[in-house]
C-alpha cells in the first residue's frame, strides 16, 4: 500500500497527463494528429476552436474511445488498459447539461458519489463538503430545474469532485456564464488545484481566460499541438510595471517628466501606452528587471515631488506570448496559427472589456 | 471564507470551524459496487422510494390494484370453505395484464428516458461502470420490479390457500409454477418496455408507445384468433398467440407449467409448439438486451 502511494506521488509529480504521437481518425475526419503532450500537476489550459479535438482527447483519456494510433497514460495508468481504474481516479464535467430537473442537488451528487464507488455514509459526507466548497448552500435541498445556470455549472463541478479524485477533466465549464459568473467559476477552479490539491485539465476557446487560472496552458488545433508552455515562466521572466502619477504645479506633465528620468536612470520603458483603459496616456509601462526597479520608481517619484495613484504588475495576454514567439521561430503553419490565435485572443479581450 | 477557525473566548462548545477541504482517502468500492447501487436505486425509484411523493402515487395504486382482488378471492374461499382456489396461479398475471401494462409504461420511460433525454448517461459512463453494467442493472431493476408487482398476489393466493387448509402440495406446486411464469413474464417485459422507452427519449411518448406495443399487438392477435376459432382453424389459434407478449406467456405456461389457456376456445399450443413459444420468449429477452446494448454504444460521451 505504502509503496503504491509512493510510487503514485512520483509518477504525479513527474507527469499527469502523456500522449505519445496520439492519433484518433475517423472515416472522414483526422479528430487528432499525432498528438505529444507531457501535462503535468496543476491546472492545465487545452485551448483549441470547436472542433479542434479537445473533446476527443478527454474521451480518449478516460479510456472510452480507442486511440487508432499512439499511447496515452493518465496518473501513470495505460488508457487502453486500465480504464476503468483512470475513471475511478479522475473526474469528468461535460459541456452540456446533464441534470434531471426533478431531483435536488444532494441527491444527485449523492448518487453519482456512490457511482464512483463510495460507500453510502461516505457519499452523504462528500456531497455535504463538496457542494459546500463549490458554493451551494439552502438551494442544494431543492429540485435542480429551478437552478441558475450558475448553480448548475457548480452541482456539474460538484458532481466531478465528489468522489475526490486526483485529476479532473472539465469541459467549457465557463460556457453560458454572465461575467460575474466566469470569473466565480475561474476562481473555484483555481481552487480546485490551490485548495484542494487536484490537478485541473480545463477546456476553453478562449485563450483570454485561461491566462489567470492556468499554469500551463496546451494549443491544439486541427488534432494536433500548435504550442505547450507554462504561464508562470512567462510572468516572472517579463513583469511588466505599470505606473500612474499625478501632476504638481513644479511638473504640469508628471508623466512627462517621469519616463525622462526614469530613462535617465536607465529603465527601459514600453514606448507603447496602454490604449482603451482609464488613465490611458498617462500610465507608463515599464519592463521590472527585479525587486530594485520598485525602488528606483519610488525614489524617482518622491524626488520630483509627483502623487503616485498606482504602480502595478501588469501580466501579458497569453495570446502576446504566443504571437512574439511565432514571429521568432515561425513555424509552417504560421498564417492558420495566427488567425485562431487571433480570433481567440479577440474574443477574450470582447469579454474582459464587457 | 479565509478564516481557518473563529473561536469564541467563552464557551468551548460554540466554536466555529471552517474545516477546508478534506481528502477521502476512504474505501472505494467499484464497478460491482456501483452496478448494484444502480441498481437499488432504480429499483426504488420504479415505485417512488427516494423520489417526490408525487411520483409513489401511481406505483402504489397499481400495486394495490394487483393485490386487492387476490385478497378478495382469498377471503371468498376461506368463508365458503372451498377446496380448490377459483383462480389459477397461472392465470392472474394474464387476467391482470391491463395493470401490469400501464406499470411498464409508467416506470421503464422514468428509468431509462430521463437519462437519456437530460443526457446524464455521459457522467454514468465517465465512472468506473461500463454500458454492459448500466444495461444490466437498469434490466435487472426493471424485471424486478415487474416480479414484485407480479408474484405479491400470488403470495396472497398461497398464504390465503394455506389459512383455507387446501391441499398443501397441489397449492405448492401450482405457486412455484405461477412464480416460473411471472418470473418469464417480468423479464420479458422489462426488456420490451426499456427498449421502446430507450428509443423514445421524450417520456409522455415512452408511456405511449410502451402502452401501444403491449395493447395493438395483443388486440390483434387476440382478434385474429378469435376469428380462426370462429372459422374452424384451430390449428392456426396457437402459432398466432406468438405475436404479443402477453399471449407467448400463455403459451409457455398453458405447454410447460400445468396453466389452461386462455386462448379462444382454449387451443393453447402442445409441447412441440410451447418449445417453439420458449424458445420465441428467451430470444426476446436476449434481443432486449442485445438492443438496448446498441442503443447505449452512441450515447457514451
Amino acid at each position: 500500500m505504502t509503496t503504491a502511494v509512493v510510487h503514485a506521488t512520483t509518477v504525479e509529480n513527474v507527469t499527469v497527463i502523456a500522449t505519445e504521437s496520439l492519433s484518433k481518425r475517423f472515416p472522414r475526419v483526422t479528430a487528432l494528429d499525432r498528438l505529444s503532450v507531457d501535462i503535468g500537476p496543476g491546472v492545465t489550459g487545452l485551448v483549441g476552436a470547436n472542433g479542434a479535438g479537445k473533446s476527443t482527447l478527454i474521451k480518449i483519456l478516460l479510456g472510452l474511445s480507442p486511440a487508432t494510433e499512439g499511447r496515452a497514460q493518465v496518473l501513470g495508468l495505460d488508457v487502453a488498459t486500465h480504464g476503468g481504474d483512470i475513471r475511478e481516479r479522475v473526474g469528468y464535467m461535460p459541456e452540456h447539461d446533464c441534470l434531471p430537473p426533478d431531483v435536488s442537488a444532494t441527491e444527485f451528487v449523492v448518487h453519482m458519489a456512490r457511482m464512483s464507488g463510495l460507500p453510502p455514509t461516505a457519499a452523504r459526507e462528500r456531497t455535504a463538503d463538496t457542494l459546500r466548497h463549490v458554493g451551494l448552500y439552502e438551494e442544494r435541498y431543492r429540485p435542480i430545474g429551478g437552478y441558475s445556470t450558475g448553480m448548475k455549472q457548480r452541482v456539474k463541478l460538484a458532481q466531478a469532485l465528489v468522489h475526490d479524485p486526483q485529476l479532473v477533466f472539465l469541459d467549457e465549464p465557463t460556457n453560458g456564464l454572465d461575467p460575474v459568473g466566469r470569473d466565480e467559476m475561474l476562481g473555484l477552479i483555481r481552487r480546485v488545484h490551490t485548495d484542494f490539491g487536484i490537478s485541473v485539465l480545463v477546456t476553453s476557446h478562449l485563450l483570454g481566460e485561461l491566462e489567470r487560472t492556468c499554469d500551463h496552458v496546451v494549443v491544439i488545433d486541427g488534432g494536433a499541438l500548435l504550442r505547450s508552455s507554462s504561464t508562470s515562466d512567462f510572468t516572472q521572466t517579463m513583469a511588466t510595471l505599470a505606473v500612474e502619477v499625478t501632476d504638481t504645479d513644479e511638473h504640469p506633465d508628471g508623466t512627462a517628466v517621469l519616463r525622462a528620468r526614469l530613462q535617465e536612470r536607465g529603465i527601459t520603458l514600453h514606448a507603447r501606452v496602454e490604449d482603451g483603459l482609464p488613465g490611458a496616456g498617462h500610465v507608463l509601462l515599464l519592463e521590472a528587471a527585479g525587486e530594485e526597479t520598485y525602488d528606483v520608481v519610488r525614489d524617482t517619484v518622491a524626488e520630483l515631488g509627483l502623487g503616485l495613484v498606482r504602480m502595478e504588475q501588469r501580466r501579458h495576454h497569453i495570446a502576446e506570448v504566443f504571437r512574439t514567439d511565432e514571429q521568432q521561430q515561425p513555424v509552417p503553419r504560421q498564417a492558420q496559427n495566427q488567425a485562431l490565435l487571433k480570433t481567440a485572443a479577440e474574443r477574450g479581450d470582447g469579454r474582459d472589456g464587457s | 471564507m479565509t478564516a481557518a477557525e473563529t473561536r469564541r473566548p467563552d464557551g468551548a462548545q460554540t466554536r466555529i470551524h471552517n474545516i477546508g477541504y478534506r481528502s477521502y482517502d476512504g474505501p472505494r468500492l467499484g464497478r460491482a459496487y456501483a452496478r448494484r447501487s444502480l441498481y437499488s436505486q432504480s429499483l426504488r425509484g420504479a415505485y417512488g422510494l427516494g423520489r417526490s411523493a408525487k411520483s409513489k402515487v401511481l406505483p402504489v395504486i397499481l400495486f394495490a390494484v394487483m393485490c386487492v382482488p387476490a385478497a378478495i378471492v382469498v377471503a371468498v374461499a376461506v368463508q365458503t370453505k372451498m377446496t380448490d382456489l377459483p383462480l389459477d396461479y397461472t392465470r392472474y398475471a394474464i387476467t391482470t395484464q391491463a395493470v401490469i401494462g400501464l406499470f411498464l409504461a409508467a416506470q421503464a420511460p422514468q428509468s431509462v428516458s430521463r437519462d437519456l433525454r437530460f443526457r446524464t448517461v455521459p457522467l454514468y459512463f465517465s465512472r468506473p461502470i461500463e454500458r454492459g453494467d448500466y444495461v444490466a442493472a437498469k434490466f435487472a431493476a426493471m424485471a424486478s420490479a415487474l416480479f414484485v408487482l407480479t408474484a405479491s398476489p400470488l403470495i396472497v393466493l398461497y398464504l390465503g390457500s394455506l389459512l383455507a387448509k387446501m391441499d398443501f402440495a397441489d397449492q405448492t406446486k401450482g405457486f412455484a409454477q405461477g412464480l416460473v411464469s411471472v418470473a418469464l413474464l417480468s423479464l420479458l417485459f422489462a426488456g420490451l418496455g426499456l427498449v421502446v422507452a430507450a428509443l423514445t427519449p421524450r417520456r409522455g411518448f415512452g408511456v405511449a408507445a410502451v402502452i401501444a406495443v403491449l395493447t395493438i399487438s395483443y388486440g390483434a392477435v387476440s382478434t385474429v384468433q378469435a376469428i380462426a376459432d370462429v372459422q374452424g382453424s384451430t390449428g392456426a389459434v396457437p402459432w398466432l398467440g406468438l405475436f404479443s407478449p402477453i399471449t407467448l406467456i400463455d403459451g409457455v405456461q398453458t405447454a410447460f407449467l400445468g396453466a389452461t389457456s386462455a386462448f379462444p376456445g382454449g387451443h393453447g399450443p402442445g409441447t412441440g409448439t410451447g418449445a417453439v413459444y420458449l424458445l420465441v420468449v428467451l430470444a426476446l429477452i436476449a434481443g432486449s438486451y442485445a438492443a438496448l446494448m446498441r442503443r447505449y454504444r452512441k450515447v457514451g460521451l
